[in-house]
């Protein structure tokens, strides 16, 4: 099977879903040249400025008109070129987008899909580099998407799109590259289901998004050491897989769950509380997480380097978990 | 049009479609009667929440809405139980709704605030102001992906002109060449604070024509006037010549809610500002067109009694089962997966 970029998974499967329903449409500032990281290459030329639409640089009327054109009939997908800007239109998602469907009653359904590119992204400092994943997996009405693979961007991207209720699909800026199998089917992903990524028996690390990686780069050194890491790979926060978290730590009895996002008041601190509530009884330590200090971005590379959650600190966070 | 502020002569009386404006008293007089029982309501316990109400601006309602089709598209505001009747959402459901009861338009979730009826293209008032902007002219932009010749007409206050969506929106409309209605119901209060002394220019109008949006100027008290601009407008945004905002004058009677007294007032502005009643001046149209006063006195008695019959069916109905708090939130993630009340 060929190879894809994350990037191009994410293309190709909005490109597949415009062919496929002629209501989908895109809109977000400077899609016509391509969208800032080129997810949007050449989609106009093909689809036409009314179904890709540039769009002013007005975050709020983005995502409101979104809403809007998504309880008029249409599926549209909205660019906000990072998280850090989707927070000019935390009204339109939040309290309208995710509550028209419930205090209307039901008369109406929000089938938007919201593309917020989320992390530390090359010294891009403290308003082009956050993980805010938590807040939006924290409103009723949302669902949150975080994949780490171009098989799974392109299969999540195509879920939400098709989906009837709002969803926020968060795609890692350090992962636009990224190349890797293709997904096996066009079929779009359930939402809420995790994977095992690497089967261990030592310990479950729950982690998403780019986090996936430096977690399986540590579990590959521990397991030189003999360590035996369970890597789970959420692919979507909310829903989010509990039962495929509950039974993998049932087994390994202990767990420590990995995000690049700030840890307080994390995701982390969600998963963390479940397991604890659920197994207190099974666990031989207490639930662990790692995340990010509470601190913005900062922009030297040292400083950044600072923040970032390595390798090399998920396999200390284990061997703590584990006693060692 | 219509003569001075107390009512119009009999000469220009003769020049409108009296049958048309009695028909629009009768809507004007629903509106007022439905929100004086959403007050007997409210301060009888029955009706809850912050209730906000329109008494004093049924013109802007009626006149707006009555151009539309059905199958047009209204966002309203907070305070926006007359555009919705006005747009034909059935008087018993909105009371259902307004006192939580099974049988209202949202199955008693959103209440006063967020009233809708999505079967006669009424998409919702919005407890945020300025926030109905930006979904309008997304409701626009569907209706050009799917060719249609519907129009949106998207009201606000006075008040919501002093938020980005506004600027936003009406720029976003103007360079897209959406079919948008933009009404700015000025009555002439932000909240309980006095419009006049938190806004900068003149005000809509003014801030439209900076954008090259079209913008008329109309005594919002005025039916004539509104139902006049109105047709106008309608017909050229269904002609594709782009994004109209009518700003309409017209007074809020009472206080920001049922329960503010408006004691911020100035003594004697309410009482002056009542002779300027929008009902009272047309039904001084009419009756010097000929109408006779038993036909106008039956109308109005007939929206009363359908809205106190509402308000007494309302009360008798059952509640909206506890069980809907946790319906229609989403599909995947839905609360009940994810919740139990042990823990």
């Amino acid at each position: 099977m060929a190879d894809i970029t994350y990037l191009e998974a994410g293309r190709l499967a909005l490109a597949e879903e415009m062919d496929r329903d002629p209501l989908v449409w895109a809109l977000g500032e400077d899609l016509g040249r391509g969208g800032v990281f080129k997810q949007y290459d050449g989609l106009q030329a093909r689809f036409g400025a009314n179904r890709i639409v540039d769009t002013p640089i007005s975050e709020s009327t983005i995502m409101g008109a979104a809403v809007g054109a998504a309880m008029s009939g249409t599926r549209p997908v909205v660019e906000m070129r990072f998280s850090d800007f989707a927070l000019c239109a935390v009204d339109e998602l939040v309290n309208q987008a995710a509550k028209a469907r419930y205090m209307f009653g039901g008369q109406t359904r929000v089938p938007l899909v919201v593309r917020e590119p989320i992390g530390m992204w090359r010294s891009s400092a403290a308003q082009h580099s956050q993980s805010l994943e938590a807040w939006y997996a924290h409103i009723p009405g949302l669902v949150v998407t975080v994949p780490a693979t171009p098989a799974d961007n392109y299969a999540l991207l195509k879920a939400a799109i098709r989906s009837d209720d709002p969803v926020v699909h968060m795609e890692h800026k350090n992962l636009w590259a990224l190349s890797g199998p293709a997904a096996e089917s066009d079929a779009p992903a359930e939402f809420g289901r995790g994977v095992v990524r690497r089967a261990g028996a030592d310990i479950t690390l729950v982690t998403w998004s780019a986090t996936v990686w430096t977690a399986l780069d540590a579990a590959a050194a521990l397991g030189v050491e003999g360590i035996n890491v369970e890597v789970i790979d959420l692919r979507t926060l909310w829903p989010w897989d509990r039962e495929l978290v509950l039974e993998s730590v049932s087994r390994t009895r202990r767990a420590l769950v990995v995000h690049e996002a700030v840890q307080a008041g994390g995701f982390g601190a969600e998963i963390a509380a479940t397991i604890a509530e659920e197994l207190h009884h099974r666990l031989e330590g207490p639930v662990r997480r790692l995340g990010a200090p509470r601190a913005p971005v900062p922009y030297a590379p040292p400083m950044e380097s600072e923040l970032k959650i390595t390798a090399g600190d998920v396999c200390k966070a284990v061997k703590v978990a584990l006693g060692r | 049009m219509t003569g001075g502020q107390n009512g119009a002569t009999a000469a220009t009386a003769s020049n409108h479609d009296i049958p048309r404006l009695t028909a629009l008293h009768g809507l004007m007089a629903r509106i007022r009667a439905f929100e004086r029982a959403a007050e007997t309501g409210q301060s009888r316990g029955l009706v809850l929440g912050a209730v906000h109400l329109s008494i004093g601006q049924e013109a802007v309602a009626a006149g707006v809405c009555a151009q539309l089709r059905r199958d047009d598209l209204l966002l309203s505001t907070h305070r926006g139980h007359g555009h919705t009747l006005a747009k034909g959402a059935d008087a018993r459901a909105m009371m259902l709704e307004l006192l939580g009861k099974a049988g209202g338009t949202s199955d008693g979730r959103g209440g006063s605030m967020h009233i809708a009826d999505f079967s006669v293209g009424m998409l919702g008032a919005n407890g945020v102001v300025s926030a109905n902007i930006p979904i309008a002219v997304g409701a626009a932009q569907a209706i050009r992906l799917k060719g249609s010749d519907q129009v949106v007409a998207c009201l606000f206050g006075d008040g919501a002109i002093n938020r980005g969506p506004f600027m936003e929106g009406l720029n976003w409309a103007k360079v897209f060449n959406l079919p948008v209605l933009f009404v700015c119901e000025d009555n002439g209060w932000s909240a309980t604070t006095r419009t006049s002394t938190l806004t900068a220019g003149e005000g809509a109008a003014a801030r439209a024509r900076s954008m090259d949006v079209t913008a008329i100027e109309i005594d919002g008290n005025d039916l004539v006037a509104v139902d006049e601009a109105t047709r106008e407008a309608v017909a050229r945004l269904r002609a594709g010549e782009g994004p109209i905002l009518i700003h309409a004058r017209t007074y809020r009677l009472l206080g920001h809610t049922a329960s503010d007294p408006a004691g911020y007032r100035p003594a004697g502005e309410a009482e002056e500002r009542w002779s300027g009643d929008p009902m009272r001046r047309n039904r001084a149209l009419l009756e010097a067109a000929g109408v006779p006063a038993a036909e106008l006195d039956a109308l109005e008695q007939a929206a009363t009694d359908e809205m106190t019959a509402a308000l007494d069916a309302a009360e008798a109905a059952p509640w909206a089962p506890a069980a809907l708090a946790l319906e229609d939130v989403q599909d995947a993630g839905a609360p009940a997966r994810f919740w139990t009340r042990e823990g």
